[in-house]
């Protein structure tokens, strides 16, 4: 953490409020995002309970499972949570707009431009923690290698329609999510905590409640740090939190006190449903099926409704910083990894593999690095606050042009190479021969460090970004009196803007996860299933 | 005490108060609540009926599935001798027997629940493993049956971690046992044993617990100790629950503790600590790598003081940075118009 950030925390504690971190919004957001707040079962791995769904904060799609260890119930959840997020995700599918991407030719083995489409906007879904993003994860990894019976007609518990189609785009999403910057899949909680410190550790800062109480503290509170401990472990006369945790996992004193009680009473509606001799019995024993149903419907509501209100209010409160001009570049990646799933999908290629092929998984390590440099260099320079942080460190500095003396290579055609003497107050790591960077117009343009001389100045010598004459193009050399922020850092690392990541490649083309000698891909087995299975 | 307490108490193996209350056996949800600080830390019952639900699949049919899980060729001819006896000791002594039997006995077997004793703080702890299984060739291999998924073959870190620790006290205590039978080894790796993916069915992987075991003895060694820190506490001190809070606050805060974060999910006092560290201005209570970069300032208002320039010698590297870092934050906050 940088010593800034540190501060930050302790003027948090001091203050009593959260103070910034970033001065823009640093995540592009949707104007139509999904919230998704998923509930698992205790000790079960990741059998549902329950989930608010939707895109409209005042009417949420709540989905339950009465009985999480019955099979028919989950399958009818999934198949219901597909219908809520399916269209939703298919909804940017067909507006499009065309686009080029470099592809290397199978046959030739050379790169070349192909006409692709590129979605103009992609679909976003916001969860409420860093434990709702693993669980779409799991969400997706129980079921897209889940078979429906039209895919196969001899298989034991055929999945209903769509089910494996929500599984892979789900996995995709939960694979997006781990690529620093991106931002189709989002928590609440990561947002809030990239943007504001507040006065208690990072820890806590998982809790979205608690996170929420120091940022966007309610009305007349006293100081986060007391809002922050009611949000935590406030409870009310029967011992319930009165902010539930925000999932996926319950309370425990939720489980034992209310909802255990409730699936049972709804086990015993069953039961004398089943029982029932005659129609007229059955008819009231449905009822009383029914209302036990809608008990456990309305006690999952209201352990949801709170956490989904927090999300949107996040979301609110995001949304009052203008975002970062170099978000809306990596919401262009973004879209590149939606329409290139899309595509797969349509092309008909088998789900996404258990485990990554050796070269597929060296490739999403290097992208992410790559990635990881990329962002930090572009929030570096969308903001100063975060640039405060790499001028601490030695990484850039800020300096006041003093004198510039025209020079040029040497060679048969001369160049321009102006040496360009600064001052500075920051402490840049320079000991000789460094390249540092400037922003241009939204270009970048290096020099090299040549020397220190007295004084605490520094002699830079401006090597691109002036055209291709002897004279530099007009306003591409530095002038005397302009105040210029220089890192040590590149701010494009490794070029190549706005290309579909190694991940996004087509497996046809980035090499197949599993082939057989004769190149045929061999789509991965569904799980094994037993009658006692969770998911 | 049991294994899963002593194992917690690697998570903060720096604490006094800790160690103190827990070599003293004091329950600290109880006192923690008496303190009016008391942390949710009940177990959901659906995740205790399923941790149940569990273990028995993975036993049932004498253990065979477990045992073919180790390798074992032929499970059903494996001995699987009653541990079961009356009290603590006596259990103890009946896995004690037990054990040296099979290892004479050069045969697997298979030992369901069986009991053992470990001296902390001079009074014996008795932990009971899910399994231990003896092999043929006299190693004895502690087993501990979890019920999170091992998925695509690997299973949450953090948990592997914490049964990891768990198993750890069991690979000690055995030790005890084994230093007393001839041709006995204990294995210093442990068979842990999830559900498959989604399924019910059980599936395991050897887990090395050597370094959570050089933890754990480390920590039994201070835990020697206690006597002295009790000691050093005002006469007449106690941690009766029944007592008035003021006195409990006042017992409690005669021991030294050294509050981080991470103890939230360790400790049961970890609310009352962290309440204690606020109210001081302790900056560990922002996080235990906050302390390192603060140089001797040790709270919010010197730190603060120091980076604003109304304390601290500026000629200190820790000032100077503070301010420095404070100069840069308020430039860039002011330029953004915040
Ligand atoms: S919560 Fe308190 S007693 Fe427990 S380990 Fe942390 S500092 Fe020690």
């Amino acid at each position: 953490m940088s010593l800034i950030h540190t501060l930050a925390r302790l003027e948090a504690t001091r203050s009593g409020r959260a103070q910034p971190l970033a001065t823009v919004r640093h995540r592009h957001l949707s104007e139509r995002p999904m919230v998704v707040v998923p509930l698992t079962t205790a000790g079960e791995a990741g059998a549902p309970l329950g989930a608010l769904v939707g895109t409209d904060r005042d009417s949420p799609r709540l989905l339950v499972v009465p009985q999480p260890r019955d099979r028919d119930l989950r399958f009818a959840f999934l198949a219901e949570l597909a219908e809520a997020v399916l269209p939703y995700l298919d909804s940017y599918a067909d507006d499009v707009e065309p686009a080029e991407r470099n592809e290397t030719d199978p046959e030739t083995k050379k790169r070349v431009k192909v006409e692709v489409e590129l979605c103009r906007d992609a679909p976003q879904i916001v969860v409420p923690s860093r434990a709702g993003i693993a669980y779409v994860r799991l969400l997706g990894r129980s079921m897209r290698f889940r078979r429906t019976a039209e895919q196969d007609p001899d298989t034991p518990y055929p999945a209903p329609p769509h089910i494996p189609l929500l599984g892979r785009w789900l996995t995709h999403y939960g694979e997006r999510a781990r690529v620093p910057g991106a931002s189709l899949l989002l928590s609440a909680t990561d947002l809030l905590a990239r943007h504001w410190a507040t006065g208690q550790s990072n820890l806590e800062d998982q809790h979205l409640g608690a996170l929420l109480a120091w940022i966007d503290p309610p009305v007349g509170a006293e100081s986060g740090a007391e809002a922050a401990l009611r949000a935590e472990s406030g409870r009310d006369a029967a011992g319930q939190l009165v902010c539930p945790p925000a999932g996926p996992a319950t309370d425990p004193a939720f489980d034992n006190a209310l909802l255990a009680p409730a699936i049972d009473a709804y086990d015993l509606a069953r039961q004398r449903l089943a029982a029932a001799e005659d129609g007229e019995t059955a008819d009231e024993r449905f009822g009383e099926l029914t209302a036990a149903e809608r008990r456990i419907r309305e006690l999952l509501a209201a352990q949801m409704r709170p956490t989904w209100d927090a999300v949107w209010q996040a979301l609110d409160v995001m949304r009052k910083l203008p975002e970062g001009v170099r978000a809306g570049e990596r919401w262009t990646r973004d879209r590149w990894s939606y329409t290139s799933h899309r595509d797969r999908v349509r092309a008909g290629e088998p789900p996404q593999p258990r485990q990554d092929s050796a070269v597929g998984a060296a490739q999403k390590l290097a992208s992410r690095e790559t990635e990881q440099a990329r962002l930090e260099a572009q929030e570096a320079l969308d903001d100063p606050l975060v640039m405060a942080t790499r001028r601490l460190a030695g990484e850039a500095f800020v300096s006041e042009v003093v004198d510039v003396e025209m020079a040029w290579s040497e060679g048969k055609r001369p160049s321009p190479r102006p040496l360009v003497t600064v001052t500075t107050d920051d402490l840049p790591q320079l000991g000789g021969g460094e390249k540092v960077h400037r922003s241009v117009d939204g270009k970048s343009q290096s020099a090299e460090f040549v020397e220190r001389v007295g004084g605490g100045r520094l002699v830079l010598r401006v090597v691109n970004g002036m055209g291709r004459s002897k004279e530099p193009a007009p306003g591409s050399v530095p002038e005397v009196g302009d105040r210029i922020c220089w890192t040590l850092f590149e701010h494009e690392p490794r070029g190549g803007a706005q290309l579909p990541d190694p991940e996004e490649t087509p497996w046809t083309h980035g090499g197949p996860p599993d082939a057989a000698p004769d190149g045929v891909l061999l789509p991965e087995r569904p799980d094994p299933v037993t009658p006692e299975d969770l998911l | 005490m049991d294994a899963r307490a002593l194992a917690a108490l690697a998570a903060n193996p720096g604490c006094e108060r800790r160690a103190l209350l827990d070599g003293a056996g004091v329950n600290k949800a109880v006192l923690a609540q008496a303190l009016g600080s008391s942390m949710s830390y009940g177990q959901s019952q659906f995740a205790f009926m399923r941790g149940n639900a569990f273990e028995a699949r993975v036993k049932s049919d004498g253990g065979t599935e477990l045992l073919r899980l180790l390798g074992v060729e032929d499970p059903a001819a494996a001995r699987t001798p009653d541990v079961s006896a009356a009290g603590p000791e006596g259990r103890t002594a009946r896995t004690a027997l037990a054990l040296r039997e099979a290892t004479a006995e050069k045969a697997w077997t298979l030992l369901d629940h069986p009991m053992l004793a470990l001296e902390v703080a001079g009074t014996p702890a008795y932990l009971e493993p899910d399994a231990v299984v003896v092999h043929p060739d006299g190693r004895w291999t502690v087993v501990e049956i979890k019920s999170f998924p091992m998925l695509d073959g690997s299973a949450d870190p953090a948990k592997v971690g914490a049964a990891a620790r768990q198993a750890a006290v069991y690979v000690l205590a055995l030790e005890r046992v084994a230093e007393q039978v001839a041709g006995a080894e204990v294995g210093r790796s442990v068979l842990l044993v999830c559900p498959k993916d989604f399924s019910n069915l059980p599936t395991g992987s050897m887990v090395d617990v050597r370094k959570q075991r050089a933890v754990t003895v480390r920590q039994l060694k201070r835990m020697r100790g206690v006597a002295e820190l009790a000691s050093a506490l005002p006469p007449g001190t106690t941690f009766d629950p029944s007592c008035e809070p003021s006195e409990l606050v006042a017992a409690v805060e005669a021991v030294g503790a050294a509050y981080a974060p991470e103890c939230l999910s360790a400790c049961e006092l970890a609310f009352h600590c962290r309440g204690r560290a606020r109210t001081s201005g302790a900056v560990e209570a922002l996080g235990r790598g906050v302390r390192g970069e603060l140089g001797g300032l040790t709270t919010v208002s010197e730190v603060l003081d120091a980076a604003e320039g109304r304390a601290g010698d500026p000629s200190d590297p820790t000032v100077a940075a503070l301010r420095r870092a404070a100069a840069l934050r308020a430039e860039a906050l002011r330029g953004a118009g915040v």
